[in-house]
């Protein structure tokens, strides 16, 4: 290499006892460009081959804003609502000693593993108007499966062990000292929660908040058997990119994509950035 | 403010963690809690502060048995071992943040808890401090961040666990001396917990020396040095050594050799002669009393020489202390007696 190491200023290879940066960067790229970027980029080229008002049209479709939309909408309120109920579960996983803890924490994977074909058609079963918990509600005009509503019971599924997992190895190390302190200090069980101990997981919940929320973005298996997929209603943006593609309508089903991943890009980042901000801040994981 | 142990027992899943315990500390004092880990130290402190309930017995603050109220109501100062400092806040509400979490009747108004924090951080010598966070801050400042934020709510006693344990030597000894001006300034009733003999004796006005769960020892450091009541006492501070000698017609004996210390009044039996390395006298005329062997080894400390004698037929190793440039002679032992030492019997009752 024609660099000297007593050259001044920025040097691409640094004496380092980790070695192997330029080795594991390159596979890195390669890798990600292989399997991610390109990909991605004839999304891109797909969709331009319509040109600028092409995209225009289909974007503003009322058909494809509506399915928009929902996915989004549907995938928000799922991710928020596991926000508060994965918090909750991992809270009982890490603080408690209780029988059967590690099955409990075992199940919570289970998510990860089913095809998600399989928990759309159990939700489903659970769910629809002479299901086993659908027909109790049924008499009093609730309507789960087949509705928004539907989507969102299944996608909450999708999402739960994003959120345990990104908040539990978090929870488990705060320190019990930290709360010791804060009731010295005359703070209650409320004050101590919502003053110490959720600040102190706001990184970690914000982290699962963006795993749950981008894995329910793109989910499909497991909503289309729960939704109903009435077009206007409940029907999402990767079932209506399957329905251009049924319909030999490539340029139409790209561009679609490209829109969500665009908006979900935008959505991931923004939260990406707030992290980055709190840790610089705060300290965390340092 | 006065506080009093009485008869507390503490249990852990039926492990006494703490064997009955009576103690008074004065209004005012600063009192040292040493013992080795296990002594069951921690475990007193967490039990003034209400961290732990008391499995029997009573503490009371002043006249009032505080045995049963709540950590939150106790108004105790505590320090932590690793300082407990809350990161997503800075050392502005860090310190403010006993005050701030008061019922709103009793809260003092934001301009007010400002000032006070602001002269806390005078007090604990980190003026301008306010706006960074503790991640922000070294090890010491830290902890001198935890005491101001101890003291912002006018504790009633102030308790500290190991406060200086996760500090290097060098911030460690600044600290304390900062602790006990900033202790005399304020007059807090103070209690802090220590493994360190050094740290215990320089800094309380009493120390209680604990081991097993029980208390062996209150006194001051003189007390403790000098006249320790108990063999666990006598080998934990400072250097020592035991010898099993035993007491027969008035004289102490190792074996077949008198030892030529004045024994008189203490009855005939067996007993444990303890003595420090520096309380010796070498003897030059060897033939008769004292105690002697060969050198097995020898090691420079500072200004002194330490020999590592091996005595009697069972060569015992005992450690004592002669100037720099004593000369060993040829023979490569050296006789000496003990100058000030105490008899410990077997059961535990002590002379002199």
């Amino acid at each position: 290499m024609a660099l000297s190491a007593t050259a001044s200023g920025w040097r691409f290879k640094q004496p380092s006892v980790i070695p192997g940066f330029g080795l594991t960067l390159g596979f890195t790229l390669t890798y990600l460009t292989l399997i991610v970027l390109i990909p991605l980029a004839g999304l891109g080229v797909r969709s331009a081959a319509l040109g600028w008002s092409g995209i225009w049209t289909i974007a503003t479709d009322p058909r494809v804003v509506q399915a928009l939309r929902v996915s989004f909408s549907t995938s928000l309120i799922a991710a928020l609502i596991n926000a508060v109920f994965g918090v909750i579960v991992a809270w009982v996983l890490v603080r408690y000693r209780f029988p059967g803890r590690r099955i409990l924490d075992a199940i919570v994977d289970l998510p990860f593993a089913l095809p998600t074909a399989v928990a759309g058609i159990a939700l489903t079963a659970l769910y629809a108007p002479n299901g086993w918990i659908g027909q109790y509600l049924a008499p009093y005009g609730i309507r789960l499966a087949y509705t928004p509503t539907g989507i969102v019971i299944a996608l909450i599924f999708i999402g739960l062990p994003f959120m345990v997992r990104t908040v539990q190895p978090v929870m488990e190390e705060i320190s019990r000292e930290v709360e010791e302190a804060a009731a010295t200090l005359g703070a209650n069980r409320f004050q101590t929660i919502s003053r110490i101990i959720l600040p102190g997981l706001a990184p970690a919940i914000l982290t699962g908040f963006a795993l749950a929320f981008g894995r329910a973005v793109g989910e499909y298996g497991s909503v289309i058997f729960i939704a109903g997929n009435i077009p206007y209603v409940s029907e999402i943006a990767p079932l209506l990119i399957v329905i251009r593609l049924e319909e030999y309508n490539y340029a139409g089903a790209t561009t679609i994509a490209l829109i969500m991943l665009i908006f979900s890009f935008a959505v991931l980042l923004a939260i990406n950035l707030i992290q980055a901000w709190s840790r610089r801040r705060f300290g965390y994981g340092n | 403010m006065e506080l009093r142990i009485d008869k507390v027992r503490k249990e852990f899943d039926r492990f006494p963690a703490l064997h009955e315990t009576s103690l008074d500390i004065r209004s005012g004092e600063l009192i040292a809690l040493l013992g080795p880990s296990g002594s069951g130290k921690t475990t007193l402190l967490r039990l003034i502060a209400g961290l732990e309930q008391p499995t029997d017995g009573a503490i009371f603050f002043g006249d009032e048995d505080a045995s049963h109220r709540s950590v939150q109501d106790r108004n105790v100062g505590f320090v932590f071992q690793h300082y407990a400092l809350f990161r997503h806040m800075t050392v502005l509400d860090n310190i403010a943040f006993g005050l701030n979490v008061r019922p709103a009747a009793i809260r003092p108004p934001k301009r007010e808890i400002e000032r006070r924090v602001l002269e806390l951080l005078d007090l604990v010598q980190l003026p301008g401090l306010e706006k960074r966070y503790p991640n922000q801050l070294s090890g010491g400042q830290r902890q001198r961040v935890a005491l101001a934020r101890a003291l912002a709510i006018e504790p009633r006693v102030l308790l500290l666990d190991e406060p200086f344990g996760a500090l290097d030597a060098q911030v460690r000894k600044g600290l304390r001396k900062w602790l006990r001006e900033i202790h005399d300034q304020t007059g807090h009733t103070t209690v802090f917990v220590t493994h360190d003999q050094e740290e215990a004796l320089e800094l309380a006005d009493r120390v209680v020396v604990m081991s097993q769960g029980r208390i062996e020892q209150v006194g001051t450091a003189d007390d403790i040095y000098d006249r320790p009541t108990s063999p666990f006492v006598f080998s934990f501070i400072g250097e020592s050594n035991a010898l099993p000698i035993r007491i027969e017609t008035g004289q102490a004996w190792l074996a077949d050799r008198p030892l030529g210390i004045d024994v008189s009044g203490e009855a005939d039996g067996p007993a444990t002669l303890y003595f420090r390395p520096q309380d010796i006298e070498i003897l030059t005329d060897p033939p008769g009393g004292g105690l002697a062997g060969p050198v097995a080894a020898q090691r420079r400390v500072a200004g002194t020489r330490h020999l590592e004698l091996e005595i009697g037929g069972d060569r015992t190793r005992v450690e004592i202390e002669v100037p720099a440039d004593y000369p060993i002679g040829e023979t490569g032992r050296v006789a000496f007696k003990p100058k000030r030492w105490r008899l410990y019997r077997n059961d535990g009752a002590s002379g002199n």
